[in-house]
């Protein structure tokens, strides 16, 4: 059994289509990349996964459990198992690395707890392993609007990993960051896939980094996967299906 | 087009421009039967009867205690009316708000409500609010309060989505509930700008709390009334002065603060 399963997943914004009958599977520890032009659906698919947007229609079946069914309490719960990292690291900013960081464990927590920020000293402790693994562990008590744009998206990371996940979804991880931050960034990722056995299924603009990283890509065009496949098989012919346009033509490295 | 017809065009749309509200000036000054020339030669003699008639006399000055008392009431009142109204407006804006809303017809409602306190003018809170409660302290009190909660309900609805919108959903998305968001996300991140939003509207409530007192019979605003109306124009004239320095204290302690939370 898969650790995510897709099926039929059918997403429309009022008369437009955004995902048109999507099925695919994720097995537990796989690095999987989404590649495809602005507007293809990448960004719509990964929040239909964990339900920050509610598909119109298939089924999204994660570690057993059908997402698309879950309310309240159970909703949460099984967020609380899947990670995700943004395009904008989305932190509360007025707030110090560490803080941010424990945010991971809400899902978790009792309201209560969760309003007066109790964290147990378990949780703390873990926040400091994972930071000092992200090479954090001079910025713990740092407010996160002092941080540079790198540092950011690894306490972004180390909120995701801080939840336990099997999976981590990562929308557009490095394109808000230069080149550097950004090899920093999809090394960490690899990192966490091959250590801690995390599975990874990331968004990605840049076709030249999914076919370095991942062992799978995702090809979408106009809501439609169009390429299943190792980054091996991603000749001329499927990049021009993706893409609508010669491979020539795009900006690769 | 050459560079030159470009730019003989642009000098010649300004001057246009400029021509068309001379005219129309003219044209309004012409209906109301303003005597533009005549207004300017009045300044002179609105300064010397200002200097005649405003400067503050020995009597003026011997009423300063009771005019500081009235002062401080009307303060206390601002202040008041305030802080309650933002601790009001909070639990308004985050169901109005789009990032934290409940459901969407509540939020349609919240912000309605809203802004039917905010587009009613103090003074029209002031007036219809007499009429139930009559001159009292109170009855000043509220318009305060009604005026500024329809203000801040908007302002803080905005600050809302700006300042925590992101965070927001990287905080639904690890799983966490409802109220664990609002106290974690958006408390933390739209804190400081929902304070300095309250701290403009007590600059604004001390200067319309004037108004409203005239209107209400209350604090600084009905002893300003009085004097004026009995032609005690230096008792008045030391009234303006206090406020025009109250005003100034607070807008400097308010921008301090400022700067020590954003």
């Amino acid at each position: 059994m898969s650790l995510l399963e897709v099926r039929n997943l059918t997403k429309d914004y009022g008369e437009v289509r955004a995902l048109t009958d999507v099925s695919f599977s994720v097995d537990a520890g796989e690095f999987v990349s989404v590649i495809g032009p602005s507007g293809s659906g990448k960004t719509t698919l990964i929040r239909c996964i964990n339900r920050l947007i509610d598909a119109t229609s298939g089924t999204v079946n994660y570690d057993d459990e059908d997402m698309l069914k879950l309310g309240g309490r159970d909703l949460r719960h099984a967020r609380a198992k899947l990670g995700m990292i943004f395009q904008h690291y989305n932190l509360v900013y007025r707030l110090s690395v560490i803080e941010n960081v424990l945010h991971g464990r809400l899902g978790y927590k009792s309201d209560i707890q969760g309003i007066l920020g109790l964290y147990s000293e378990e949780e703390k402790e873990k926040a400091l392993e994972t930071l000092d693994l992200l090479g954090l562990s001079e910025m713990v008590y740092r407010r996160c609007d002092q941080l540079s744009g790198g540092q950011k998206q690894r306490v972004g990371i180390a909120r995701a990993l801080i939840q336990d996940p099997k999976l981590i979804l990562c929308d557009e991880p490095i394109s808000s960051l230069d080149p550097s931050s950004s090899k920093i960034i999809m090394d960490y990722l690899k990192k966490i896939q091959t250590e801690l056995g995390i599975t990874i299924f990331v968004n990605l603009h840049q076709v030249d980094v999914a076919k370095r990283y991942s062992e799978r890509i995702l090809g979408f065009n106009s809501g439609r996967l169009v390429y299943d496949g190792p980054p091996d098989g991603l000749d001329r012919v499927q990049i021009e299906e993706i893409y609508g346009t010669e491979a020539g033509e795009l900006i690769i490295e | 087009m050459t560079p030159d017809k470009y730019f003989r065009r642009q000098k010649f749309v300004l001057t246009a421009v400029l021509v068309g509200m001379v005219l129309i000036t003219l044209f309004a000054g012409d209906i109301t039967r303003f005597d533009t020339a005549d207004a300017f030669t009045a300044v002179p003699r609105v300064v010397r009867w200002s200097f005649r008639n405003f400067i503050p006399d020995e009597q003026a000055v011997s009423r300063l205690p009771r005019i500081l008392s009235r002062l401080l009431d009307t303060i206390y009142m601002s202040v008041m009316a305030s802080m309650i109204a933002a601790i009001l407006a909070f639990p308004m804006a985050l169901l109005g708000s789009r990032t934290t809303r409940v459901a969407g017809w509540l939020a349609g409602a919240a912000r309605g409500f809203a802004s039917v306190f905010r587009n009613i003018p103090i003074a029209a809170w002031a007036l219809i609010l007499i009429l139930a409660f009559g001159t009292s302290d109170f009855t000043g009190f509220l318009a305060l309060f009604f005026a500024t909660f329809g203000f801040l309900s908007r302002a803080f609805m905005e600050t809302i989505d700006e300042a925590s919108a992101s965070s927001v959903e990287a905080l639904r998305a690890a799983g966490a509930s409802y109220t664990q968001t609002v106290s974690q996300a958006v408390i933390p991140g739209s804190m400081p700008q929902m304070l300095s939003w309250m701290l403009y509207m007590i600059e604004t409530n001390i200067r319309s709390a004037t108004l409203v007192g005239i209107l209400t019979g209350t604090g600084i605003g009905f002893q300003f009334d009085i004097y004026m109306k009995s032609l005690q124009y230096r008792s008045a004239a030391m009234i303006a002065i206090c406020l025009i320095v109250t005003v100034l204290v607070i807008e400097t302690i308010s921008n301090a603060l400022r700067r020590v939370i954003l």
